[in-house]
């Protein structure tokens, strides 16, 4: 009975430590906003960049006023931008490494990102894509990026694919993609080569928000359905068998979160090029964090993700202004040594 | 009648693992499923509670398996896998609460929580409430899985090969609760055992399969015979009564009597 108290109270404890950390993200979510808003060539305090937020709040947005327009138009949107796809690509990352029970799954390992990147090619190099005008390489990036994962399920439905073979077709798949990159940028014009490496590289300025309102529809509608079924992404952490004894249906539950990631993961690419290492650290940072119970982890890797891409951008902006260096080589530049600090500094076996 | 196969028969590929295997469980006995490896006891246990597709008929509680509710069964039949391969870390208590996932929604609700206290403190394992499973020994870790199984408050509990990483007195413990649960809660409890001795010491049944057919079945005095293991597993072996109960004993290896001398090792 006392082994129970005391298990109980650490339990407790436990749970509001969880709770606080993730409150404690989120309230980094809003600061790190605050900050990003603030900086650019207007100065612009971290408060004012408030008081402007509340006023359009309140009182509608007025082109007239400077601050405004300044925010609204040119700052915001890449702020939202970094918050909903940060968002997208922790969970999206999450849901991969617990569907495929591989802590090296992310849409960097399963094709999904260098599938993109060569329809992005295939529109800018070649002018070849399934949509026309405007949304040519925004279209064919989402089309080719939702390849990896039909072959993915067509492997699931038709040879039973175990999660090995996923994780393996999705390295091939890697492979075959980025060697057509290749091809295309070796065959490329000067100008279309450097259009070419632009767009791999990631950034958040080409959203507006038109393309957030589909970001944000998109992901609105995806990430009840992965919370929902957070619960099996725990029981498939058993292995199938085990799984099915507990009253799930891996086969079905794996078919369905490795579709809606794949959908968020291609819908955040095709608006920003290649961000890579959130979709594959932010998980196994919160992992460390807060323990693997995807009920909690799923959504604490997608509010880390976006804390961390937000400050990426922001150190994007800044370190030598006014250029702005593309975002995901800062992910990877800040994220890979603070990955490796965790793995190397922590006590217990997460994975 | 608790549980009834009628001629059920899996095949795997083209291997025929089980061939035709009726038979009828009552509650509130222990089954023990005895024979050489690979002759299809696990698979016998998975088919019970639709882990695979098996064909013929299987009744829980006079339905049919096809028929019903993956949760259904499971909040019916407990089942405790042979190894449990976790790649990521997850406390003792997470694993128990997985037992209730056929009771849950997303959320655990306190009766939930309170009954992972309660299993936990009953398998005498509360202490590692918070510890991560893959850092316990094979023994511990063997009682948390049989714990998430007794979380599923189950009617029929299936464990394959549940003694197997247990040391002595690990086996007896485990062995003592199964009795415990079969007598007071007349849960059907039905394991696949290597140890003949064991599975006579408790089992209330003994169903000896060889080559995807029971051989026979019944209580250990009547199954445990020098002919029945000489026949099954090519092993001579004498057999004491003790304390009422078979003990076997097994005579040296004599060479020429098995398959291993033929291929020359």
């Amino acid at each position: 009975m006392n082994q129970t108290l005391i298990l109980r109270r650490a339990y407790a404890r436990e749970g509001l430590q969880k709770a606080c950390i993730a409150g404690v993200l989120v309230a980094l979510i809003f600061f790190m906003a605050g900050i990003s808003l603030s900086q650019g060539s207007l100065e612009i305090s971290f408060k004012e960049v408030w008081g402007v937020l509340w006023q359009v709040l309140v009182k509608g947005y007025d082109p007239q006023e400077t601050h405004q327009t300044v925010i609204f138009v040119l700052r915001l949107p890449r702020v939202v931008m970094g918050i909903l796809a940060g968002f997208g690509l922790g969970v999206a990352g999450a849901v991969f490494q617990g569907v495929l029970r591989n802590p090296l799954a992310s849409p960097t390992t399963l094709g999904v990102s260098s599938a993109a990147g060569l329809g992005a090619a295939l529109a800018m190099i070649l002018d070849m894509g399934v949509t026309g005008g405007r949304f040519l390489v925004v279209g064919n990036a989402f089309v080719f990026s939702m390849i990896p994962a039909l072959v993915i399920f067509s492997l699931a439905r038709f040879k039973q694919a175990t999660p090995e073979m996923m994780i393996l077709s999705g390295i091939g798949m890697f492979y075959i993609f980025g060697a057509a990159t290749s091809m295309l940028q070796f065959l490329a014009s000067q100008d279309a080569l450097k259009a070419m490496v632009v767009w791999l590289m990631g950034d958040l300025g080409r959203a507006k928000w038109q393309e957030i309102l589909v970001t944000g529809t998109v992901l609105s509608a995806c990430i009840p359905l992965i919370l929902w079924k957070s619960w099996d992404l725990n029981l498939m952490g058993l292995g199938d068998e085990a799984a099915r004894s507990l009253g799930t249906n891996p086969d079905k539950s794996r078919m369905i979160l490795m579709v809606t990631a794949s959908l968020i993961t291609a819908t955040i690419i095709c608006f920003t090029g290649m961000i890579g290492f959130i979709g594959l650290v932010s998980p196994h940072i919160c992992r460390i964090i807060l323990g693997s119970d995807n009920r909690f982890l799923v959504a604490a890797s997608g509010i880390f993700g976006a804390v961390f891409l937000v400050f990426s951008d922001l150190v994007c902006r800044v370190v030598i202004a006014p250029v702005i260096i593309p975002v995901g080589i800062i992910t990877a530049c800040a994220g890979g040594p603070l990955f490796l600090y965790l793995i190397i500094q922590k006590k217990k076996r997460h994975w | 009648m608790k549980l009834k196969l009628e001629k059920v028969r899996f095949t795997y590929g083209k291997r025929l693992v089980l061939d035709n295997i009726s038979l009828g469980l009552e509650p509130g006995k222990i089954v023990a499923i005895c024979g050489p490896n690979g002759v299809g006891k696990s698979t016998l246990l998975k088919c019970i509670n639709r882990i695979l597709p098996s064909r013929g008929n299987i009744f829980l509680k006079d339905r049919e398996v096809k028929t019903l509710k993956r949760l259904w069964i499971a909040r019916q039949v407990g089942y405790v896998p042979q190894e449990t391969a976790q790649v990521f870390s997850i406390s003792v208590f997470e694993m128990v609460m997985m037992g209730r996932r056929p009771y849950l929604g997303w959320k655990s609700r306190s009766q939930d929580r309170e009954k992972v206290f309660e299993i936990l403190s009953l398998m005498g394992i509360s202490d590692l409430g918070l510890r991560d499973f893959n850092q316990l020994s094979g023994g511990q870790q063997q009682k948390v899985i049989i714990a998430r199984a007794l979380a599923q408050e189950p009617e029929i509990l299936l464990l394959d090969e549940p003694l197997a990483s247990l040391d002595l007195g690990h086996q007896l413990e485990v062995m003592a609760l199964m009795q415990q649960l079969a007598s007071d809660q007349k849960m059907l409890v039905i394991m696949t055992v290597h140890d003949l001795n064991l599975a006579a010491w408790y089992a209330d049944q003994i169903l000896m399969v060889k080559d995807g057919n029971i051989l026979c079945a019944g209580a250990p005095s009547a199954v445990l015979t020098p002919e029945t293991i000489w026949s099954v597993y090519g092993v001579a072996a004498k057999v004491k009564i003790e304390e009422g109960r078979p003990y076997v004993i097994p005579l040296r290896h004599s060479p020429g009597k098995t398959g291993l001398n033929k291929t020359n090792i």
